[in-house]
Order: C-alpha cells, then structure tokens, then sequence
C-alpha cells in the first residue's frame, strides 16, 4: 500500500484524540482568559466590565499566594519523596520470595483504589483525631500526649494522606520492573563479590531509572491538582498552612465567588503548571519516548 | 386469605395511583443536619399524600452552600427547594433571586412565626425564607461537674465567670475539659462565634464608613478571653473543632460547657443521642455589661426556592408550606419524639403540652435566647450592617472564611493573637477595597 | 529463615497499609457509641447491620452506584475508542511531530481542574449537560485520554512493526489489522489502560461532585452527605464508605493481575 495513503490514514486516526484535547482545553482556556481581564463576581452582579491586570495584582498579591506555591511543591515533592523511596523498598520486598505472596499484595495495593475523599474522611475521623483516633491511642499507649495532626501539622498530614493512597501504585510499577531485571547478571555480580548495597546502586537503580521517570510523571500530574484531600481535612487552614494553588483558585472562585481573581489564578496556575510540565515531560520525554 | 388479597390489591392501586402521579418531581437540596434527615425521612408521608416525588441532594455544609450559590447566581435552577440561613436568605432575596413565600393558605397561620426568626428571613416584610428552625446561642453545662465542684451556674453568667468555672471543673486526666467552643474555620463556623463575642464586648467588624475594626480593642479581648479559656479549659485539637464535632464531644461526656447553637438543647436531653442527657444544664449566653443585648446570635434554617424554578415552583411551594406548617411540628413530635421538634419558629410548638412535658427544662430558655437578640442593632456603636452573628454583604462569607482561618490559626499556636487580627484587618482592608466599598 | 523474615516483614507492611480499610469496614458495623469508643475497640460487639439500614434509608445507593457504573465504564469505553487509533498512528506511523503531540496531550493534563471550572459550568448550563450523564462522561473522557493514549503508545511501541506490516501484505485493512493483530497482541496493555480509567473515574470527585446534583450523582457525591452530619457518624460514614469503595476494590482485587501486567508503560521493562 502506499506510504501517502498509510500517512492519511494515521492523520485521520490520530484527530478525534487531538480535536478533542484541543477542543477539551482551548474552549475553558480560551473562557477562563476572557473572564480573567473581566470585573466579575458571582453575588455581586453589579460589578463587572473591564478589569485590566487588576485581576492577576489582586491574585498575585494576595497573602497566601506565596505560601500556596510553596505548599504545592512541598506536597508534591514530599509525596514523590516518600512513594518512590518507599516504592522501591517494597517493590524489593515483594519481590523476594514469601509465604502468600500474593494475598500479602492484595492487601498492599488496596488503597490506591479508594476514593480521594473517602480516605481523607477515614483518616481525618477515625486515624488522626485527637479525641478518638488510633493514632491518639497509640501516643496514649506509649504514654504521649495526642498529636494534633491536622491543626499542628496539617501539610504534613496531608502528604501522609496522599502519600498513602500512591504508595500502591509507585510500588507495583517498581515490581514490574524488577521482576524483569536479569537475574543472571544479578548472580555474576554477587560472584564478582559484590554486596547487596553495591548490587542496588549498580545495577537495580539504573535498571529503575524508566520506571521512576514513569512514577514521578504520573504522580506528578494528579499531586498538582489535589483539591479534595485538604477540602475534606483542613479547608486549606490553620491560616494558609495547607493551601495549595488549587485550593487557593477554589477559595477565590467558590467560596469569594470573585471568579475574576479566580480565573487570573487559573491561567497563573496553568503557566506554572506548564513550566513544572516542561521539566518532568523533558525528564520523561527523553526517557518514554525516546 | 381474604383480608391478603385485598391488601395486595389496595397495593396494587397504591402503586397505580403513585407512579400515575410520580410526572411531578421536585429535587430538594438540604444540608446533613439531623433535623433535616428527618424531614427527609418523614416526607413520604408528603409524597403519599400528594403524589409528588421527591428527589434528595443530601450535603456536608460547606459542600453545600458551594452548590447552592454557583446554582443560584448562574440560574442553572437544578434544585426547586434548597435549605438556606438567615444570611443567605437575606442577600439572595434581595438580589431578587428568591421566590417570595407570602402567599400560602390561612391556615398555615405566619403570625405564629417567633418575630426574631421570621423577621431573619424576611425582606421588606415579605417572608422569602420559611423556617425549619430558628436558633441564637445558649451555654450548655454538666449539672454534675458544676456541683462537684462546689460551683453554680448564675442567672445571667458573665464571660469571666465562665472562664473562671471552665478553669475549675477541667479534668483533663479524666478526659474532661472545662470548656469546649467553635474553633474550626469558617463562616458559619468559628467567626459567627467570635463576633458575638466582640459584641458583646462592644465591639463590631466595621465602622460607619466600611473601615475595618479588627484590630479594635474588643476583638483583642475577644480574642484574649477566647484563646485564654481554649487554652486552660480546651479539648486537643480545639482548632479542628465545629459545631458537629464539639456536639459529639459534649454529648459523650468529654466537655464541662459548651456555647452553641439553641437547637442542639432538644438532642442534648435524647438519651439515645448523648449521654448527659440527665445532667445537661442550659444558661443564657455570657454578657458583660458592656453590650447586654448582644446575647446571641440570630440564625435559621429556612426553606427557600430560587427565582429561575418556574415549572416546578407551585409543587415546591407546596413541599415548603408542609414541611414548615404547624402540623409538621406535631408530626416529628409523634413520631420522632417530642425533644426533636423544629425550635425556635412556631409559637405553637411552644404552647403545645406534649413539648412542654419534655422540653421544660430548656424551652423557655431557648425561646428567650432567641426573642433577646436585635438583628437589627447587634453593636453598641453604630454600624452600616445589620445581622447578628453575621454582616448582610455579599463580602461576608469571604471575610469570615479568611478571618476564620486566622482565628484557628492563633487558636492552633502557629499565629500569635496580634497577628491573626492584623493580617484580618489588612484582608478585610483589601478585600473591600476590591468590591468598591471605598477608594484608598 | 530469611524467607520466613521476608514474610513476616511483607505482611506486616501489607496489614499496615490496608489497615484503614479493615478498620472502616470493622466500624460500619460497630453501634455509634462503639464506633467513637476511646480506647476503641477492635472488634464490633454485635456484628450490628444498622448503620447499612440508615444509609439505605436516607440515600439511594443504588442509583448513585449505577451512575458511578455508566461514567466509569462509559467513558473508558469511549475514550478507548479514540485513543486506540490515535496510539497506533503515533507509534506505527511517527512523523517529525508525533513526539511533541504526545507531550502537549501529557501537558493538558497538567492544568488544575479548578480554574476551568466556572467555564466549564457555564458552558454546561447553556448547552444543559449539567447534571447529566452524557456532560459528565464527556468530561472525565477529556480529563482521562491522555493518560490514555500515552500509555497504549508505549505498549503499541513493544510490538515489532514487521507483524503489522506483514498482516497488511496479506491485504488487511488498516481496520482489521488494528482489531485483528494489534489488539490481539497487546491485550495486556490494553486491559490494564482500561482498568486503570475505570478505577480513576470511578474515584475522580472534582468534577462528578461539582457538575452533578440528582440524576447523575454518582458514588462520590453519595459519600459527600456523610461527611461531618451532626451528631455521632463515624458508623454510618464508615458504612458508606464501605459501600462507595466496595465495588471498585473489589474489580481492582479481580483483576489486580491484568492491572500490574500492564503496567509496565511498555518502556519499564
């Protein structure tokens, strides 16, 4: 067949993805713009017309807008930190040979199939509260006071909460990989005298290095836009210690209903975004498609 | 045999005649509270009667209101009845996005309406907002831990004194803290709190020309009482405490006093529900000699429908006029028990004896927590607001969010009490700066 | 010895992870007062089925778990549909720009759900999809192909070219060859995309929650009204809960082995 018919052919099977993405994205986007040089308040109809950059001043200079950055990359940074580290040890751990194996996963992977808002209400009701909670229990076993996570330390139990939830799935990938690490080149190895540690950084992290891109893309992606585990937990608060920037947009636009501001912190949100995207895709584009 | 068939046949036309009728479908949108839950439960019988289905969107608060004002403000009309407070009642009607409810049959009698609720919810005269229940503040007390400790609660107790007893019956070995109080963010959470506090200490949040007062000196001692008492008298995690979370904790035995909402009296008594329900106590809300009228707050949860529900509206109004008569009351008297009954809308309810039996030991006093409040002038000064417990202006729900979050944020220790109201006082500036209350 | 470590080391971390979930289980069948109970107890005195009652009473699970089907199923199924041809173009028949259409589809995803969603909600409502299965389906489609399309690219890109090549001298077409030779040999793959849509669809609780209300109110929406009630809860809303993640456990549990074979991403290997 000819390669120019092939090629039209591979057009056309490629467009409705891509009509859609576009379509999916440019019209919100396109809107979100719009509103985002607009005067427009939800419960206040009065106002509206031309808004100039006063949107994106009043955004930008809002007191918790540093703070949401900063809360967005600690989230995402300490969530990818504990679940590629803790990923890769259990993925070793269930990698050696164990009695039932195969129920021990079962049991392992079942939190990444909770519902976000689910594990947030279970972990802010029945694990960290400090009337009630087993966490509480604990610390009173041991002869400490309760912790109050979610008003002490309401990021950090945040980040345990969806660290939680990932830890699953960054263990799964880092299994399948290295199930299909080379065993003979493992035992040459230990021949040549080299020990365990030296086996993991020589040969088991390099083998690692796709499958961490791969973990680190997709957690990435959806760690960017948590919303319902601070919804649920900490409203973003005490003060902005748990706001990250999709809360923040959540806050102006929903909560304010000022969906001028809240439309100028989308399209700041979607350049960030965009700049982080940059460095994970470039990170992983050479990687994964390569 | 017999007797089996026709029953099989009355249910067969039962059927009939519902799924005939089921055309008209109405979708309520309600909060998760416990007297809402019964009202869901309860309207079958509403359904039975009319053949009109109903359709329940269910929601935590917060969730709600969310709902509810994106609804509302782009007319997307995909609730026929929603549940609202004296708040929203206020603004939304007078953006003329509610439906007004004055025209419904004489017997549903809204003179019997206790004037503070109806008037929260009304605009101009006209009722916009049927109340389900109305509320202001009232101080819960353990009966037993009072008189343990040698201590009585006054006729009209004062703030110090409050702190005072809170610091006296705590017992935290025992698991027992003096004093629990509102100290999760929000706006219908903590600040509605504080404010009544600020007013009963003289204070307001703005002055006659919209500049904020929160650096004021009765939002410092406000915020000093309040951070005091929590401190010595608290429960753990005070910060992450509503109104739900505090009832479970008073109800389990875990709080020596309690100041909230006039509503929780009826539950508080219901073995079922808690267990001080034969020690639980009730004062009025602490003044000072400062402000005495500010002795609560003015709230209601009321019925409303919003203006762009047309087809559907007379089978809303209908669902409305039900659920907030007379005969309702007596239903959930009946069937729920007497201790549950709406509070604090109908006089009726009052004067019933089946209520009085069982509500005696609260019913005055929650009726004259309710009737003492002035929503109209809550502050000593003068104020361009009016609301007890909250501000009539679109802005509001955002200043209280925000200033929330600064009050449990000193509540938690990671803000000192000066820097929660400065950094309130520089959002409330800019906030309404925004909104074009006044130029710089 | 070291296996028995192993074991012991293993199931300790597999008890502890899935610990709150056996302890929402547990407490969906505990009284109230038990469910609060400090020390709590482990075990449920009465084994009571209560709280499932109250919640069956108040909500009705079983039209929210119908809507949580169709979304899910519908919108996986759907945007199978268009990311299988997509993938295959991209990894059988690459142009200089196929790299970067890949990225930019990745990069939509990264644009918070929040700040579209006021447009999003005043599109709906002008073209009435609020509330409505299609208008949801749709968007979790948008939300989801990326992902998608990403990850049938990588497996397609496992398949030696020369067995598609020599299906089409055999006269297939570009059709039968993707439904008769390309499916056929990545089915792995492509149970595991479809899994792993169904299970992010049927958790996804932005979008279900703030564009839905009665009619096509799924699961998440469902759990949303036990979330801080008054009163004492922790037993209903572990019933709830219990009952809102049940069904996808469940399938993820049944087919956790097509799940993890897939998820290589092609490239981990």
């Amino acid at each position: 067949m000819a390669g120019y018919q092939m090629k039209r052919t591979a057009r056309i099977a490629l467009a409705p993805s891509v009509l859609l993405l576009i379509v999916g994205m440019i019209v919100p986007l396109a809107t979100t713009l719009w509103l985002s040089f607009r005067f427009y308040n939800f419960m206040n109809p009065t106002l509206g017309g031309f808004a100039g950059l006063s949107n994106y001043e009043f955004f930008l200079t809002d007191p918790a807008f540093l703070q949401a950055i900063i809360n967005t990359l600690l989230l995402v940074g300490g969530v990818l930190a504990i679940t590629v580290i803790g990923g890769i040890l259990l993925g070793l751990l269930f990698d050696q040979p164990m009695w039932g194996r195969g129920i021990a996963r079962l049991l392992m992977i079942a939190p990444f199939f909770v519902m976000p808002t689910v594990s947030a209400l279970v972990w802010k009701n029945m694990l960290m509260h400090p009337g009630y909670g087993i966490f509480a229990w604990i610390a009173m076993k041991l002869g400490l006071p309760p912790v109050e996570w979610l008003s002490n330390y309401p990021l950090l139990s945040i980040i345990l909460i969806v660290a939680w939830q990932w830890l699953p799935f960054a263990t799964l990938i880092f299994l399948t990989a290295l199930q299909s690490l080379d065993h003979e080149q493992q035992e040459a190895a230990r021949m040549d005298g080299a020990g365990p540690f030296d086996r993991f950084i020589y040969i088991i992290l390099p083998h690692l290095g796709r499958a961490i891109t791969v973990v680190i893309l997709i957690e990435t992606i959806f760690i960017l836009a948590i919303f319902a585990e601070i919804f649920v937990t900490t409203s973003g608060g005490p003060g902005y210690a748990s706001t990250n920037l999709p809360y923040l947009i959540y806050v102006q636009a929903l909560m304010q209903f000022d969906v001028g501001a809240a439309s100028a912190g989308a399209i700041i949100a979607v350049v960030l975004a965009n700049i982080v995207a940059i460095f994970a895709i470039r990170l992983a584009g050479r990687n994964l498609t390569a | 045999m017999r007797k089996s068939i026709i029953a099989f046949g009355a249910a067969l036309a039962l059927g009939g005649a519902v799924s005939s009728a089921s055309a008209e479908e109405i979708v309520i949108a309600t909060v998760n509270n416990g007297d809402m839950i019964i009202m869901q439960k309860l309207s079958k019988e509403f359904e039975d009667q009319t053949g009109i289905k109903l359709r329940w969107v269910v929601l935590e608060e917060n969730t709600l209101r969310e709902r509810l004002a994106a609804d509302i403000a782009t007319k997307a009309g995909q609730y026929d009845v929603i549940s609202v407070n004296s708040y929203q009642t206020q603004l939304w009607a007078k953006m003329g996005w509610l439906t007004k409810l004055d025209d419904f049959s004489a017997s549903y009698d809204y003179d019997d309406f206790i004037p503070a609720t109806r008037q929260s919810l009304s605009v101009d005269g006209v009722m916009y907002g049927a109340p389900f229940y109305g509320e202001s503040l009232i101080t819960f007390y353990r009966k037993d831990l009072f008189e343990k400790a040698g201590i009585t609660m006054p006729e009209k107790p004062t703030l110090d004194d409050l702190a005072g007893f809170a610091e006296k019956i705590t017992d935290r070995e025992n698991g027992i803290n003096g004093i629990c109080l509102r100290g999760k963010p929000g706006w219908g959470e903590n600040t509605p709190l504080i404010t009544t506090f600020v007013s009963a200490l003289g204070g307001e949040w703005f002055d006659m020309e919209w500049k904020p007062r929160l650096t004021s000196e009765p939002w410092r001692q406000a915020m000093d009482w309040y951070l005091d008492v929590m401190k010595k008298a608290g429960p753990v995690g005070a910060a992450t405490n509503g109104y739900n979370e505090n009832r479970v904790l008073f109800s389990s035995g875990k709080c020596g006093m309690w100041i909230d909402a006039t509503v929780t009296a009826g539950y508080l008594l219901d073995p079922k529900e808690s267990q001080v329900s034969d020690t639980t106590g009730f004062a009025p809300f602490p003044v000072t000699d400062k402000n005495p009228q500010a002795a609560g707050w003015s709230g209601a949860w009321a019925l409303a429908i919003p203006a762009s529900v047309t087809d559907n509206a007379a089978a809303a109004k209908k669902f409305i006029e039900w659920a907030t008569s007379k005969e309702y009351a007596r239903l959930v008297g009946e069937r729920e028990g007497w201790l549950l009954a709406p509070s604090g809308t109908r006089k009726s309810t009052y004067a019933l004896p089946e209520y009085q039996n069982v509500a005696e030991p609260f019913a005055d006093k929650v009726l004259a927590a309710i009737s003492a409040v002035n929503p109209t002038k809550p502050t000593v000064n003068e104020v361009p607001y009016t609301g007890a417990g909250f501000i009539d202006i679109a802005e509001f729900q955002a200043l209280g969010t925000t200033i929330g979050q600064n009050i449990a944020a000193a509540l938690s220790g990671s803000k000192t009490a000066d820097e929660a109201l400065q950094e309130s006082q520089a959002y409330a500036e800019r906030t309404m700066e925004r909104a074009g209350y006044y130029k710089k | 010895m070291v296996r028995a470590a192993t074991t012991g080391l293993g199931w300790l971390v597999a008890l502890l992870l899935f610990f709150p979930i056996l302890w929402t289980v547990l407490t969906s069948f505990k009284t109230e007062v038990e469910a609060i109970a400090f020390p709590p107890a482990f075990w449920p005195e009465g084994w009571t089925l209560e709280n499932y009652f109250q919640v069956q009473e108040r909500s009705e699970y079983f039209s929210h778990f119908l809507n949580s089907v169709i979304i899910s199923l519908g919108s996986t199924i759907l945007g199978m549909m268009v990311a299988i041809p997509a993938a295959w173009s991209m990894a059988f028949q690459p142009g200089r720009g196929t790299r970067h259409v890949l990225m930019w589809m990745l990069s939509t995803k990264m644009m918070p759900a929040v700040g579209a969603l006021v447009p999003i909600f005043l599109i709906f409502k002008s073209v009435g999809l609020l509330d409505n299965l299609v208008g949801i389906t749709l968007i979790l489609l948008i939300g989801n192909l990326p992902i998608m399309v990403w990850m049938l690219y990588t497996y397609f890109r496992e398949i030696p070219s020369d067995i598609l090549e020599a299906a089409r001298m055999d006269g297939a077409t570009t059709l039968k060859e993707l439904v008769y030779v390309l499916l056929p040999m990545s089915l792995p793959g492509v149970a595991s995309t479809m899994l792993l849509n169904i299970i992010l669809a049927w958790n996804e609780s932005f979008w279900t929650l703030s564009l839905t209300a009665v009619k096509a109110a799924p699961l998440t929406a469902f759990i949303a009204s036990y979330s801080s009630p008054q009163g004492l809860f922790w037993a209903k809303l572990s019933a709830a809960s219990t009952l809102a993640i049940l069904p996808i456990l469940v399938v993820g549990w049944i087919s956790q082995k097509q799940l993890v074979r897939g998820l290589t991403f092609g490239a981990v290997k």
